[in-house]
């Protein structure tokens, strides 16, 4: 497999980046809306991501996964811009360099992180929290003097429905099921209205009915938005997979269908050999 | 629609704002109306503390707002108070004139006793209402903007903002004990005349000062209100849990954090403005770090972050006070101590929360009652 099949239109220039929101539509003509090339991160000389390539396509849902130590978390960081890597290019569409960006221009700008522990508000109702996440005007002035727009709280319907939360709208999030939490912090992810979703370990710590309807959720984003899912669970990485990347020391070590990457004997020995 | 976002939901603060209004009516009529033989008749003096009460309420109204809503502990709004107080105390030095003991057109006595000769600049101006109403705004409002700023920025927080504003107060009340600051040094601002032009011992003045005191309240009531049902209000409230999630939403946690210090700051400073035309009096004393912990205690006892239950807590206790210190005028602080315990340990949400749970407990045996 060739890892720079969708390598990028080089002749591009690179946009200089002003508006957080980036002013002016994302080019995904090539397919990918995101490309991490050649990306290496140390620390203190010990390589976490090491040369890592990884093309994600417009709308497609990539489950990621890999042994403990990996590099998967520190692979979101990269993307996130929580931590600048050593060398390597990262960019979204094929004009914005998320490497000159800072974590909040980059969550601005349609890239949301929903992080393995659930830290909604918990003072607030569902429909509070989810209207704190909303996009636009969050200066103090205005938050005080204006109410939702008709189109923010249909945006707001829409993805109480999505997340499956419509009943609990007035439920104090502090006394939602683990479960519930999780698909609220992704309702609120989706209040921006993100492009790309990077979600770490939604199901751990969930029954297998919350699991179930995780993977029912998070099949049903694809294709509105581009969804990445690192998880250790392996039969729910099966149930909604269509592409699975395997990382190990910080590189990708296989990549394809669920039953291709089973059956790499690479994998199979870095599994094993655990 | 407004009104209905800012009352549905908000039983008690209805029952609390209730109660004020049918004072405000009542009492006005039992003091005038009704003779001074019948039993019914409210005294002057009654009306005056009622009053004061009325102005203990707001000041516990505006710390509720930053420490129940936005989790900011101030010991030092008696400060906003004081100096509300002292821009009020000005103005009414000033409606003096003449009339003082020395006899000065312009100076207050004090100023005339230790021989000054001119008014100094910041005295021009409050002998018109409107400038000092402008000044009991804007001075405690500055200096919190200034102070908020300092701190927020630096993001001062918890324990250690309520350090600072503890000797924020300690240090205005040093300043204001000095003769050469031209407050009156530790003897303050008294001995007033009128307000308005109307004799600010009459009656009926104390009436229209016991009314614009209720009616303060009730507006700063829906004011706050208005401010926590907003969506600002709301996020507020996630400062106050998380606060550092907050900011990572995209939300300007300091410039939230500091308008709302400012708005309570004013709050608190109407408040004092309100209190000395009734009392008669302001020294430096109102600016004792004590008085700051006090206006805690009485938030804390009436419940914290309801808004209505600072209300409540002001009133008990400082009617408790009121009774309290007839008979052991010294000991106060020992109850007062006793309370704060008391209220820590078990009424970790005041009065109000122990009628809320009395309620729940009530609707909770309603239910298993019916089959
Ligand atoms: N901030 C850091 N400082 C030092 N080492 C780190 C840091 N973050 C991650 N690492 C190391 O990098 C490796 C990859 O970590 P991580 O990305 O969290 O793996 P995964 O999420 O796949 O389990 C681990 O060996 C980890 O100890
Ligand atoms: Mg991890």
């Amino acid at each position: 497999m060739n890892p720079f099949k969708h390598a990028r239109n080089w002749s591009t220039k690179a946009l200089p980046v002003k508006d957080p929101n980036f002013g002016h539509p994302l080019d995904t003509s090539h397919g990918p809306i995101l490309y991490v090339e050649d990306v290496s991160v140390s620390f203190d000389g010990f390589k976490a991501l090491n040369n890592l390539n990884l093309y994600i396509d417009e709308g497609e849902l990539r489950c990621i996964i890999g042994p403990n130590g990996a590099g998967k978390t520190t692979m979101m960081d990269v993307i996130t811009g929580k931590t600048k890597p050593d060398s390597g290019s990262i960019y979204f569409g094929q004009q914005i360099n998320l490497r000159e960006l800072s974590e909040h221009q980059i969550a601005r700008g349609g890239i949301g992180r929903k992080f393995q522990k659930p830290t909604v508000f918990e003072a607030l109702s569902v429909y509070e929290n989810l209207e704190l996440a909303t996009a636009g005007n969050k200066k103090f002035w205005f938050t005080l003097t204006r109410e939702l727009t008709g189109e923010q709280r249909d945006r707001l319907d829409e993805v109480l429905y999505t997340i499956g939360l419509t009943q609990s709208r007035f439920n104090s999030a502090g006394n939602l099921s683990h479960g519930q939490k999780q698909w609220l912090e992704i309702g609120m992810l989706l209040m921006q209205s993100p492009r790309v979703l990077l979600v770490d370990e939604p199901v751990a710590g969930m029954t297998g009915e919350e699991t179930e309807r995780t993977a029912e959720l998070l099949t049903s984003l694809a294709g509105k938005h581009s969804v990445i899912v690192v998880e250790h669970d392996m039969a729910f990485v099966r149930s909604i997979a269509r592409k699975v990347t395997v990382l190990h020391q910080g590189s990708v070590l296989a990549e394809g269908s669920m039953d291709q990457v089973q059956s790499d004997p690479k994998v199979i020995e870095v599994y094993l050999g655990e | 629609m407004l009104t209905q976002r800012l009352l549905t939901s908000d039983k008690g603060g209805m029952l609390v704002l209730g109660l004020i209004a049918l004072t405000c009516i009542v009492v006005p009529i039992l003091n005038l109306a009704v003779p001074e033989s019948s039993p019914f008749h409210v005294s002057t003096f009654a009306v005056t503390l009622l009053g004061k009460f009325l102005c203990y309420a707001l000041l516990a109204l505006a710390l509720d707002l930053i420490w129940g809503y936005a989790g900011i502990l101030s010991l030092g709004h008696g400060a906003f108070f004081a100096l509300g107080g002292y821009a009020m105390g000005m103005y009414l030095m000033r409606q003096i004139g003449d009339r003082g003991k020395y006899g000065d057109p312009l100076l207050p006595d004090f100023m005339v006793f230790l021989n000054w000769q001119d008014l100094p600049w910041y005295w021009h101006g409050f002998d018109m209402f409107w400038f000092a109403a402008l000044m009991i705004i804007l001075v405690p409002g500055i200096l919190a903007w200034v102070f908020g700023w300092l701190a927020f920025r630096s993001r001062v927080t918890g324990v250690y903002f309520a350090i600072i504003t503890q000797a924020l107060t300690y240090a205005l009340m040093l300043a204001f004990f000095r003769n050469e600051m031209g407050f009156g040094g530790n003897n303050g601002l008294t001995d007033f005349k009128d307000i308005l032009d109307f004799s600010i011992t009459a009656d009926s003045t104390r009436i229209g000062l016991f009314l614009a005191s209720g009616i303060a309240l009730m507006l700063a009531y829906l004011a706050c209100r208005y401010i926590v049902t907003s969506r600002a209000g709301k996020v507020i409230v996630s400062i106050r849990d998380a606060e550092s999630r907050t900011r990572f939403s995209g939300y300007q946690v300091e410039s939230y954090k500091l308008w709302l210090f400012v708005f309570s700051a004013v709050l608190a400073g109407i408040a004092g403005a309100l209190y000395v035309p009734q009392v008669g009096i302001i020294n430096p004393g109102e600016f004792s770090p004590l008085n700051s912990i006090e206006l805690v205690v009485w938030v804390a006892t009436g419940g914290r972050g309801t808004l209505y239950g600072a209300i409540v807590g002001a009133f008990s206790v400082n009617y408790g006070k009121t009774v309290f210190t007839t008979f052991y005028p010294e000991a106060w602080l020992f109850p007062l101590g006793l309370l704060f315990v008391l209220v820590t340990l078990v009424l970790p949400k005041g009065l109000v929360g122990l009628i809320g749970r009395f309620k729940k407990n009530k609707s909770a045996t309603n239910k298993e009652e019916q089959p």
